[in-house]
């Protein structure tokens, strides 16, 4: 498969007041968009466990967006504000497993604001198209119990903070 | 999988037939997901017919899951929720595919539109089956309703509820209700003496049986939700007792200390240490102001307390608390004005003959500092001729960018009344002429008639620096004149700058306390900005007025009168529906840890000392899943929105990487298929 052809798969998880609206809005509006994104409804950004973005792409998602209020319009008052700290630890994250921080975004955008995020998903799918396919972990498979390996690592983390009594 | 999943993929007649092919996406969804046992597409998934269609299968092939791939949920969902539970379906086993706003309108090939429609059915579909029955919770409704703001647009709400014999508490901050709207002289565009139409009002207010009027007093919290809310309501001192008090005056008659009156003469004019904003004030019993009160001061005086022939003065008083139970809350805390100081260029504050709106109302107001005399800051001279400047921090990117909808109105209205009082000429300068609405066109085309001119461009500056002859001792109002492309300099005597209309200082906290959200400008979010203007988030908060947005008195008598409609909706039908998209705590699996606790606004997760565990609150909660996510054990459920339904959807979604059971597929990753 040459370069060119690779298009990747862009998961997104969109507010249902703010950014989901915003994705309403671009449609009504017929702002084309690249078909790279897979938009999944939550309540409110702050419902975005990092955990969902490390498992959308080990599932062979490219890249992962979220989208939310803009910081100060949360329809939850202020949980948007625990997302940008979320987000924060989560491309820490990320990097220190070697994952390129333009495969994550956090995107603001208020339900008026359809084409802002129409063109923050074209440069995000541009971005990652640029960035090429992550081979991690979901396209282990050829290689034998990496799922496993991959299942015990939160034990293993578990273990590995217990206090001895 | 054990659930039978129905799956419709609607055509929208083209919107979505078009761009995407329908069949293909219904023919390979029955053949390659599972739990699938039917799949149609239909011109109008909708229409009663389409709806039928669902609840034929339901009942013959016995479906147990519904999918259907049509319009943004926003839209539809509650119709096909509604549909599959008229045939007993539970409306919460349904899940809709939004692949019109989503793929069909957005997408420009046909090829990757069906592609990826494909692949949100197929999200869909994994996520449907994990779904649960939910019912909303049913709870009774107080019928009391709790009004906050006592101005025209709060006055309008408990009127109208009271009026249909229900009981209001009406917390006003100030001393006396009216609002802004007291301080006006006329209203635009027929030029009602605003206090001629607003005192019989707030005489209603006060002398009605089903309102208690709290004045001088402010919500020191809320806790509870819809139908059924604890306010303590906090009533400041008066230093007056309100049942020996008569209001005749004599106490301010007497009161020796006379102090700048910022709040209701707007800094013209001057009140007593013991005080009424204006006569017609309702209620009628005066404060003593602790801040400026020669007894508070000094220890002496107490000149009110000797003259008071009915033993009303009490400095002894305290701040007392009220609790009240209500059921519904409207909000109409009204709006600041803007400082004008802030635009230096203006003059506001610096040279004296410029004045704000609010300070025009009062000069204009024939119970104003000047008797409803124009004069300029010395007190004596007639303007002979006068510049108003619009848009004054709105329009503005450095300040407001909002419009604030009721300064062309007011300018119009200021031309008017300094043209037919003093004689003088007029100047506006406006960015654009907004009169939209009823006879407000025609107001303006009147104010074209009488000869108040008109200048196109926003003021560069007002400075008392003459350069030219003929400015000697006048205020010089440089301006472009956008319309022939000139620059202009207009000499006045006296600049009336029209503010914008911004929100309250403490609208911030004021929205915290009542888990009502704003937007960044800081004016109350309502719940749909087209169709669900007056309620909020937060079910049983309501607003009305200005604190939603800039808007003239027609508007907020509208939403006043709006909002009381939706609390009395609420107070007939006596109970109220709790969505049942809320978190829940397994006990078991809670460590007591109380990372939750702090997260939510609602106040909705409190820990419970004796088992040790904490503990969400079913009515508070909204649903947003903040705490679900934060949770480390786990323990932390949100229905509708689990964990394993999230993921399962992120499975469906990704289905041309994982194929059908979840199990991934081999790198790389293929190319979006052709159709």
């Amino acid at each position: 498969m040459s370069e060119s052809a690779f298009e990747p798969k862009i998961v997104g998880f969109l507010c249902n007041w703010c950014s989901y609206r915003a994705a309403d809005l671009a449609g009504t509006a017929r702002m084309k968009y690249e078909p790279n994104i897979r938009i999944i409804r939550v309540m409110c950004s702050g419902r975005v466990d990092p955990t969902f973005v490390l498992k959308a792409l080990s599932l062979g998602a490219d890249g992962v967006m979220l989208a939310g209020c803009h910081p100060g319009e949360c329809h939850y008052i202020e949980q948007n504000y625990k997302t940008i700290r979320r987000f924060k630890m989560l491309k820490h994250t990320l990097r220190a497993l070697g994952i390129e921080e333009e495969r994550v975004r956090l995107q603001w955008a208020s339900a008026g604001e359809g084409a802002l995020l129409a063109s923050a998903i074209n440069e995000m799918v541009d971005q990652v198209r640029e960035l090429g396919p992550l081979y991690w972990p979901g396209n282990w498979a050829d290689n034998e119990g990496s799922q496993d390996a991959i299942q015990a690592l939160p034990r293993e983390h578990a273990e590995a903070m217990e206090v001895p009594a | 999988m054990t659930e039978k999943v129905g799956v419709y993929i609607c055509h929208c007649g083209t919107n979505i037939a078009g761009p995407v092919d329908v069949e293909e996406v219904a023919r390979w969804a029955k053949e390659n997901l599972d739990g699938v046992v039917l799949a149609r597409d239909y011109r109008f998934m909708c229409s009663s017919l389409g709806q039928e269609l669902i609840q034929e299968d339901i009942k013959n092939e016995g479906l147990t899951r519904v999918v259907v791939a049509a319009c943004s949920p926003h839209l539809h969902e509650k119709t096909f929720r509604t549909a599959c539970s008229k045939i007993g379906l539970n409306p919460y086993l349904t899940q809709m595919a939004s692949i019109r706003e989503q793929v069909s309108w957005v997408t420009e090939d046909r090829a990757a539109a069906t592609h990826k429609a494909k692949m949100m059915v197929a999200g869909a579909v994994r996520r449907v089956q994990l779904q649960e029955e939910l019912q909303p919770t049913e709870v009774p409704v107080n019928p009391n309703t709790l009004v906050v703001g006592g101005g025209i647009a709060g006055i309008q709400a408990a009127l109208e509820l009271a009026d249909a014999g229900h009981k209001v508490f009406m917390v006003e901050r100030e001393p006396s209700i009216g609002g802004h709207m007291a301080q006006f002289d006329k209203t635009f565009p027929t030029l009602d003496c605003a206090a001629c139409i607003l005192t019989p009002k707030m005489s209603d207010v006060g002398l009605h049986e089903n309102i208690e009027l709290l004045s001088y007093a402010e919500v020191d919290s809320l806790s509870g939700f819809v139908g059924n809310f604890d306010v303590r309501v906090r009533k400041k001192a008066r230093y007056i007792d309100e049942d020996a008090c008569t209001g005749c005056g004599i106490c301010i008659e007497k009161c020796p200390k006379k102090v700048v009156d910022e709040v209701f003469e707007a800094g013209l004019g001057y009140r007593k240490a013991v005080y009424r904003p204006f006569p017609q004030a309702i209620p009628k019993f005066p404060v003593i102001d602790r801040d400026t009160c020669i007894y508070f001061e000094r220890g002496t005086c107490k000149a009110c307390e000797k003259f008071c022939p009915t033993e009303a003065i009490d400095f002894e008083q305290t701040d007392t608390y009220l609790d009240l139970n209500v059921g519904n809350v409207i909000m109409a805390t009204g709006y600041d004005l803007f400082d004008c100081g802030k635009i230096p260029q203006y003059g506001y504050g610096r040279l004296a003959n410029v004045f704000t709106s609010l300070e025009f109302e009062r000069l204009c107001n024939a119970a104003g500092p000047t008797e409803g005399h124009i004069l300029l800051r010395d007190g004596v001279t007639e303007p002979q001729s006068v510049g108003i400047i619009h848009c004054v921090g709105s329009r503005d990117k450095q300040h407001h960018a909002y419009c604030s909808a009721v300064c062309c109105m007011s300018a119009l209205k200021f031309g008017h009344l300094v043209m037919e009082k003093t004689g003088a000429e007029v100047y506006s300068f406006y960015i654009d002429m907004r009169p939209l609405h009823k006879n407000y066109e025609e107001f303006y085309d009147r104010l074209l008639q009488e000869g108040m001119h008109f200048i196109r461009g926003r003021v560069a500056e007002v400075t008392d620096a003459a350069r030219l002859p003929g400015e000697d001792g006048k205020l010089i109002i440089q301006a472009e004149d956008t319309l022939i492309g000139k620059q202009r300099r207009i000499p006045v005597d006296m600049v009336i700058l029209l503010g914008a209309l911004q929100p309250r200082f403490d609208a911030k906290e004021t929205g915290l306390k009542f888990g009502v959200s704003a937007g960044l400008d800081g004016w109350f979010t309502e719940r749909h900005p087209k169709l669900d203007p007056v309620a909020t988030m937060t079910d049983g908060v309501f607003i009305a007025g200005t604190c939603q947005g800039p808007k003239d008195i027609p508007d907020s008598v509208a939403q006043g009168a709006a909002a009381a409609a939706r609390v009395q909706g609420m107070i007939s039908k006596g109970t109220v529906l709790i969505e049942p998209i809320v978190a829940t705590i397994e006990e078991a699996r809670c460590s007591g840890c109380r990372i939750c606790n702090t997260l939510c606004p609602f106040n909705a997760i409190e820990y419970l000392e004796d088992k040790a565990v904490s503990y969400i609150n079913p009515a508070l909660c909204k649903g947003c899943g903040t705490c679900v996510a934060a949770c480390p054990a786990q323990a932390i459920s949100g229905a509708h929105f689990t964990n394993d339904q999230i993921f399962a959807e992120m499975e469906g979604l990704l289905y041309d990487v994982i194929g059908s059971n979840g199990a991934t597929v081999k790198s790389p990753q293929p190319a979006l298929e052709p159709a």
